[in-house]
């Protein structure tokens, strides 16, 4: 956890005390940077400045970009399938952000001081690992598995459904246009549900017991043992499950390539996709930049934003 | 917090040890079996589909046209994963994973200590400004660095390889490892490296020969996460591996799913062939990643 913590915060303001007979600022430890200066460079920095300056032109790939100043980023603002897809991003960040933070602050927390209290560590331990299980996946293999299971024709859902005797609520879950949404981000919490419950559990082992004894004596309930000690006791993961969820809801791109490649039509679309059909499929490079550009600028900002509230928190 | 409850937390873990002497509590309750049964139902409907998978993975297709998804496969009949193996020549894939993510969690982990070593121990000057550069570098989208990168690797002749990958993979890896391994050496004990250079040991030989043994737990938890997360990619090698010959699992996988050709036991079996090597690494470092998972968290 101490790692976490300080890994969350750069070491700032950690001056050696009284000089050592080192050289100030460290002269020759430049060197050590040169390698990862000259790749960041050209993998990093470069296309960066390279995409910005693309957003700005029409651009099919081949020949001479034209300048076109603006134009890319106000026909972003009229496009109704770009606002679509950002809607669909809110949805996903719902799915893998909001509803596994939730759930799964529950689920640490009657893992740790019930199930664990009354039937063992091992049995929470292996719970935990049953919902981690997901997660270790390649988010594309989730997909690829939730593609076998949702197959409207042999998918093993519809059948599971039909032994039950719930066969009348069979669907086509990804070709259906009003169901196809729901069905990813139902995929998705399926995926993402382990990752808060084993960072929080690691958070709780920090808690004194003696807390959630003393609370009892006291006659609290659960309930209230939830909200007063182990909530304020995790903060610090739960901003960072949130924040790191978050960003990976923005930037989500396997699942829907390999479970509905944005459709059916443009109902699971969503901006990483949509730039990468701008990019690839559709030669318009410029706007795809221009897509690219503005969901770099968000995560960005999103980042930014949840560091300084935790900034303040402290 | 009162010195009351601070009496009570001492007397309540008194009691505890003194029920723990005991053995274990009694009178588990109809609620807290409730509890349990919820929760293991959970953890039942979370792993179904492993389960399914597995299941239907070992099926011929005539077993499964007729008897469905859920019944017990009739026998262990391999052929649909020895068929998807050899359609797609599977071995080649997983090779190709093994080298890309390999090189990778090697390369990016000694970028990360070269790094580390000029910020967390050389201190230079604008180190923050350099972390704040490697943050960045991390939370950007690789949607944004995608065109120019597959525009540039197609003027160097790098398109389509393995090598391209691993180049980008090794900066990308390695900017997180920076940030953070810097974290980490910013508190490594100075007066082991004064003594050292008290004999006359070069910075170079420092950083080789104390630095990175006395790091050896940190950096192994590293090349892990290195090594899963850059087996785990897929919008990149995506792009940059259009030839079946250079494809990763994952691309490999996610590209044919939902293809005419697959057919149920098919789909499921190439769903197992994902799964597979992903939960062996979970097992093989499960250890190192429960230690470090909350150390990946900032990823």
């Amino acid at each position: 956890m101490a790692a976490q913590a300080s890994a969350t915060r750069p070491p700032k303001g950690a001056r050696t005390p009284g000089s050592t007979g080192r050289p100030r600022g460290g002269g020759g430890y430049w060197i050590y940077l040169a390698p990862s200066a000259v790749l960041f460079l050209a993998v990093v920095i470069v296309p960066f400045l390279m995409n910005v300056v693309t957003s700005f032109t029409r651009w099919t790939g081949v020949g001479t970009p034209r300048w076109i100043g603006l134009d890319n980023y106000a026909r972003l603002l009229r496009d109704e399938i770009f606002w679509t897809s950002f809607r669909h991003n809110v949805a996903l960040i719902v799915a893998m952000a909001v509803v596994p933070t939730v759930v799964g602050l529950v689920l640490a927390a009657a893992l740790f001081d019930y199930i664990g209290r009354w039937f063992g560590a091992r049995t929470a331990s292996a719970l935990r690992a049953a919902y981690y299980l997901p997660q270790v996946l390649p988010v594309a293999v989730a997909g690829v598995v939730w593609g076998w299971m949702l197959n409207p024709s042999f998918g093993a859902l519809n059948q599971l459904l039909e032994t039950v005797g719930l066969g009348s609520l069979a669907r086509d879950w990804l070709g259906d246009p009003d169901l196809a949404l729901a069905t990813v981000m139902a995929v998705m919490v399926w995926f993402q549900l382990g990752y808060p419950v084993v960072i929080f559990m690691a958070g709780l082992q920090r808690v004194d017991p003696g807390l959630y004894e003393a609370a009892e004596i006291d006659g609290a309930s659960w309930w209230r043992r939830f909200w007063h000690i182990t909530v304020p006791q995790i903060r610090p993961e739960l901003f960072v499950v949130l924040l790191t969820c978050t960003i990976a809801a923005l930037k989500v791109f396997g699942p829907i390539f390999v479970l509905t490649r944005g459709g059916p039509g443009r109902a699971t679309n969503v901006p990483s996709y949509f730039s990468y059909q701008n990019f690839f499929q559709k030669a318009n490079v410029g706007y795809g930049s221009a897509i690219a550009t503005v969901l770099a600028v968000i995560i960005v900002v999103v980042t930014f934003l949840f560091l300084r509230v935790q900034e303040r928190e402290r | 917090m009162t010195s009351l409850s601070v009496r009570r937390a001492a007397s309540a873990r008194r009691a505890r040890r003194e029920r723990r002497e005991h053995g274990r509590v009694t009178g588990a309750g109809p609620g807290r079996w409730a509890v349990l049964a919820a929760m293991a139902l959970l953890a039942v409907a979370m792993l179904l589909p492993f389960a399914l998978v597995t299941l239907n993975a070992l099926k011929s297709p005539a077993d499964y046209s007729s008897n469905g998804p859920l019944g017990l496969p009739h026998g262990v009949h391999l052929d649909g994963i020895v068929q998807f193996w050899q359609r797609v020549d599977f071995g080649e894939k997983l090779l190709n994973s093994l080298v890309i993510s390999g090189s990778v969690a090697v390369l990016a982990v000694i970028l990360s200590v070269l790094n580390a070593y000029a910020l967390g121990i050389g201190r230079v000057r604008g180190r923050l400004w350099v972390l704040v550069l490697f943050l960045l570098a991390n939370t950007l989208p690789q949607e944004a660095l995608v065109y120019p990168l597959y525009y540039l690797a197609k003027a160097a002749g790098l398109y389509d390889s393995r090598l391209a990958v691993i180049i980008i993979f090794t900066v990308i890896q390695a900017a997180f490892g920076t940030y953070l391994l810097a974290a980490v050496l910013g508190g490594f004990p100075k007066a082991i490296i004064e003594a050292a250079a008290m004999d006359g040991a070069s910075r170079w030989r420092i950083l080789w020969w104390i630095v990175v043994p006395i790091s050896r737990p940190t950096l192994s938890v590293l090349l892990i996460f290195f090594f899963i997360w850059t087996w785990n990619e897929f919008f990149l090698p995506l792009i940059f591996l259009i030839s079946n010959d250079n494809q990763t699992v994952p691309v490999v996988l996610g590209v044919l799913q939902g293809e005419k050709m697959m057919d149920a036991t098919m789909s499921s079996a190439s769903a197992l062939l994902g799964i597979v090597p992903a939960v062996a690494f979970f097992l093989i470092f499960q250890r190192t990643l429960t230690r470090g998972i909350t150390v990946g968290a900032v990823k």
